[in-house]
């Protein structure tokens, strides 16, 4: 078969057949792999609750609701219940001032306020320096820098570069203040939550926190990493 | 058949994308930061340089001139998608790794470049093979880039150590450190190649 001219004809039909054939076929795929993709999705978070709290048999993402972290902002907070008594919460946080920008993390608290585990959920921060802090924190055989186990209702984390009580990474003092930023902000949520709990039960708080997320999405919140430097 | 033998290893040797034509460099750089992540992108260009190689030269006659370049790019941004939802359904941590660098292999030049100065001149079946030598050629180059990377900045070749981390050299893990043995790598294959003429 000769070859199309390039007519005005030829290279529309030639083009809206590739098109509409291309269409076609990405449909297909996305229809196949779109219920994966979030069953994958709902796997990697549903894995990192079960690192950062004790062990529990309810379905936290699920009962998952807002809550006012008293700054401005709200953030999501995982109740982990064993049986009918909860026995920790898991908060996801995120601070923008990384080295990287955005740094996203989950923080776990058990009943006496203490943080259980934390897992970085998402990071662009430099490989072999800021990026340690996806296990820096977690190292118990250094509590200088071990952030696990920590009551927070006592203090407030900051590095010790700032006068305050938890070791920096390495070269990396603009992660760690971020990371710890994030983790204060969970704990902020967290006796928010606890708080909720106390009064009125969990769903109370739901609407509540609902009602006031709105109002509080009016006001700016401080953003923009990206223009820090070191 | 002795022809397309020689189509692929022209890819993988003689016409190697990294080494020698220097095509690419954007993912070569970025995404070699250890072993596996280059030896994922390796293979995901692979797969999408092989469909749409084929794809092409299929085509290549219903394709009039004047709109072959956006026609190539629909048929590649297919394939690239294709490889991008599966992977992020199937390899969710891998997706992560890899990031923009998968979506970006829509505008990386070799898969344009192949479609363009092969595939719209030759038969499917070579076609398939110059596809698959140079995909292939591409895997390899990636892989020892970041196996060496990841060796000198870490002390791990694939995440097994072969030394304790804090003897490596942070710098190979970083963009410098990428040109650096880049610029090594290609002074070897160089030589080697000179020295087999």
């Amino acid at each position: 078969m000769a070859k199309l001219k390039s007519t005005f004809k030829n290279m529309f039909l030639s083009l809206f057949t590739i098109c509409f054939v291309v269409a076609v076929l990405l449909a297909q795929v996305n229809k196949i792999t779109a219920k994966p993709i979030a069953e994958a999705k709902a796997k990697k978070l549903e894995n990192a609750i079960r690192e950062v709290v004790p062990p529990f048999d309810n379905d936290p993402v699920a009962e998952a609701y807002k809550i006012p972290d008293g700054a401005g902002d709200s953030l999501t907070v995982y109740p982990a219940k064993k049986g009918d008594e909860w026995v920790g919460f898991a908060v996801t946080s995120y601070s923008n001032n990384a080295f990287g920008g955005n740094i996203q993390i989950i923080v776990g608290f058990d009943k006496d306020n203490r943080i259980v585990n934390y897992s970085v959920l998402s990071h662009a921060e430099t490989p072999g320096l800021g990026a340690k802090v996806v296990q820096w924190f977690k190292d118990t055989s250094k509590p200088g820098q071990c952030i696990i186990g920590r009551d927070l209702s006592k203090e407030k984390l900051s590095v010790t570069k700032d006068g305050g009580n938890v070791d920096a990474i390495t070269a990396s003092t603009i992660t760690s203040r971020a990371f710890l930023e994030a983790v204060n902000k969970a704990y902020a949520a967290y006796a928010n939550a606890l708080a909720g709990d106390a009064a009125s039960g969990a769903t109370a708080a739901t609407d509540k926190s609902i009602d006031s997320n709105t109002t509080i999405n009016k006001n700016d919140k401080t953003t923009g990493g990206e223009d820090h430097a070191q | 058949m002795r022809n397309n033998i020689k189509v692929l290893i022209n890819g993988i040797i003689k016409e190697n994308p990294t080494f020698v034509l220097l095509l690419g460099m954007c993912p070569t750089l970025a995404t070699t930061s250890s072993a596996l992540n280059g030896m994922s992108m390796g293979l995901a260009t692979l797969f999408v340089l092989t469909c749409s190689n084929m794809a092409i030269s299929s085509l290549k006659n219903l394709i009039p001139d004047m709109v072959r370049i956006p026609a190539f790019i629909v048929v590649i941004a297919a394939f690239v998608t294709i490889v991008e939802m599966v992977m992020n359904a199937y390899l969710p941590s891998l997706a992560d790794s890899l990031g923009i660098f998968i979506p970006l292999i829509v505008v990386n030049c070799i898969v344009l470049g192949r479609a363009e100065a092969f595939a719209s001149k030759n038969s499917v079946i070579s076609s398939l093979f110059d596809g698959l030598g140079i995909g292939i050629g591409f895997t390899l180059a990636l892989t020892v880039l970041g196996a060496l990377r990841e060796f000198l900045g870490t002390g791990k070749i694939f995440s097994m150590t072969v030394y304790p981390e804090n003897y490596g050299s942070l710098i190979f893990v970083l963009a410098p450190g990428a040109f650096i043995v880049l610029g090594y790598l290609i002074a070897i294959f160089n030589k080697l190649q000179k020295k087999t003429n």
